[in-house]
């Protein structure tokens, strides 16, 4: 089928087997989400033929593997960004970026200098990868694997390996990515908060199995997923920047379904932003208190609950005009406010996180 | 002079000999290395035993068993008369071939080694930059082993070099065809000419010194770069 990614692996992998029936958009960014161990690298191995198993595989249509036929991983137009950036120390960064290029016969739509000017690298070109720093490496191997003009980019956990510094470092070169390229690309993270940034589409894996697959706010703001998240359950809205107070330096954000007020920090009305609000930072109230500091209130429905991780707590699932947030109270509190499904309330987001 | 003629002529011949020793090693040896270094199989642990049988075996029975084999009653023997090109043994051909047997360790071990330590990240990337097998090789392995090459090259020349026993089981005394410097040595010291021994012997040792001295320097100095 054109506009799709068919994977269909099974793989024994130590106490467990691959065992995966994803159908994903050959567009944007799919995270395969999981903690480690759980069959994500190796799903993308066999994606790129790194692994050979049994399985079928087309991309937009074309086969790349099926009973009959196994397209070697040198002959898959696709570009790899692998943990460490494994570049060749034997060739200068311009060798490096060259290496694949030379190599692929497909018309080039992504220019060698858009790669190079996409992740800032143009002055380290005759550098040998022993005199690059870490960050330095992964942006040259990010341009590296899109310098063959691939139809499918596959990163795996191509910060792992990084700081946190580094990691900071790259992220906007990915993001700039998303933005510029049309590109589809697998993204294999064991990161919620890379998965809230760079994602469209999420597709959780636990040992060897895919446990959700969708579109990414409608697997986050599922119930029975955040669990594997703990801390970090909370749902990403996409909005844009409707307002500056330059007074007190905070700008209002349009979602559909409501507006959030947040800190400023340079945006441009307009502008298309992804937040991030986790639910231990989302409260709920019966009424809309003036005297509080929380400045964004919203009017909301509860749509469910579910228990949460720890047996003291309980996750609910609000809905916000055209939007699901997620909020995290104790189930004493749920109880004293008799908080149950259908009943209208208002929920206090106390922070939101920019992530673009 | 310092040499005699035949001193020189010997010299020339061990020249030839090894260049022409580590040449076919390095043919041969390459794609054995490879495959032992990137094998799975059961094969591996008996033929990388065979490829380093004649590190322990004393060069007399090596040579003994290529001298039964070349022969005109043995397989490679047959095979030549049949062929009818001349019988290898007390030929120059014939101390190549002893000689590539020798030597095979010193050329296969290294650049296994070699191989090895570049491991399977390299070839995958080059993989998924749309480089097949033989490009990988040529692109990737080679160049990322080179220095295994150089180690593999030089060792295998100057155990050749080095050889005596196998040379006397197969190639004899003959000057000008099998008359190595080693076994001019022996000659000189078998008839007392101890001067003449000397003198060839430090050409050997200084010749030796300064080919290890090449390898050893280059080596310390671009692990010293890598740092």
């Amino acid at each position: 089928m054109t506009g799709q990614i068919l994977a269909r692996f099974t793989k024994p992998l130590g106490d467990f087997c691959l065992d995966v029936d994803l159908s994903l958009p050959h567009r944007g960014v799919t995270a395969i989400f999981g903690h480690s161990g759980s069959g994500k690298t190796t799903l993308l191995r066999c994606i790129a033929g790194l692994e050979r198993t049994e399985g079928s595989l087309s991309v937009n249509g074309e086969v790349w593997q099926d009973a009959n036929r196994f397209l070697p991983t040198h002959r898959r137009p696709l570009g790899y960004v692998f943990q460490e950036a494994s570049l060749f120390p034997h060739l200068s960064v311009l060798g490096n970026l060259n290496y694949g290029r030379k190599r692929t016969q497909q018309e080039h739509r992504v220019g060698l200098e858009q790669a190079v000017d996409l992740l800032g690298i143009g002055h380290l070109m005759d550098r040998k990868p022993d005199k690059l720093s870490g960050g330095e490496r992964q942006r040259v191997a990010i341009a590296r694997a899109l310098a063959v003009s691939p139809r499918l980019l596959l990163m795996d956990e191509p910060l792992a390996a990084l700081d946190l510094a580094r990691k900071q470092e790259i992220l906007p070169y990915l993001e700039r990515l998303h933005e510029h390229l049309d590109i589809p690309v697998l993204y294999v993270s064991h990161s919620p908060d890379e998965v809230a940034r760079l994602a469209d589409h999420l597709v959780v894996m636990e040992s060897g199995r895919t446990v959700a697959q969708g579109p990414l706010g409608e697997i986050l703001a599922r119930l029975d997923l955040p669990i594997h998240l703990g801390e970090d359950a909370g749902v990403v809205l996409e909005a844009t920047v409707a307002e500056l107070d330059p007074t007190w330096h905070l700008a209002r954000l349009n979602f559909p379904g409501g507006s959030l007020w947040t800190r400023d920090s340079g945006l441009t009305p307009g502008h298309s932003v992804r937040v991030r609000v986790l639910a231990r930072d989302v409260s709920l109230a019966l009424q809309h208190y003036e005297h509080t500091s929380i400045q964004n209130v919203l009017p909301a429905v509860v749509e469910a609950m579910a228990p949460d991780d720890h047996p003291g707590l309980t996750l609910v699932r609000l809905k916000v005009g055209g939007s699901v947030l997620l909020a995290r109270l104790t189930q004493r509190s749920a109880f004293t406010l008799d908080i149950q499904p259908g009943h209208s309330i208002f929920a206090q987001v106390k922070s939101v996180a920019l992530l673009e | 002079m310092f040499l005699t003629q035949e001193d020189v002529q010997a010299l020339i011949l061990t020249a030839r000999l090894a260049g022409t020793t580590t040449a076919i090693l390095l043919l041969v040896g390459t794609p054995v290395a490879w495959w032992l270094a990137r094998t799975k199989s059961w094969v591996k642990g008996p033929l990388a035993s065979i490829v380093a049988l004649p590190l322990v075996l004393p060069p007399s029975v090596l040579g003994f068993y290529l001298l039964l084999a070349l022969g005109p009653q043995g397989p490679v023997g047959r095979l030549t008369q049949w062929l009818e090109i001349s019988a290898l043994p007390f030929s120059f051909w014939g101390l190549v071939l002893a000689s590539a047997f020798y030597s095979t360790p010193f050329m296969i071990q290294p650049l296994q080694a070699a191989f090895e330590g570049i491991g399977e990240r390299p070839l995958e990337v080059a993989a998924t930059l749309g480089a097949g097998p033989w490009d990988r090789f040529f692109t990737v392995a080679l160049p990322l082993a080179r220095r295994g090459f150089l180690t593999a090259g030089v060792l295998t020349f100057a155990h050749t070099v080095g050889e005596f026993g196998v040379v006397l089981m197969i190639g004899g005394n003959l000057p000008g065809a099998t008359r190595v410097a080693s076994v001019q040595i022996y000659d000189y010291v078998d008839a007392m000419q101890y001067a003449q021994a000397h003198h060839l012997a430090l050409v050997l040792v200084g010749l030796s010194f300064l080919v290890l001295l090449v390898l050893y320097t280059r080596r310390s100095v671009s692990a010293w770069s890598k740092v």
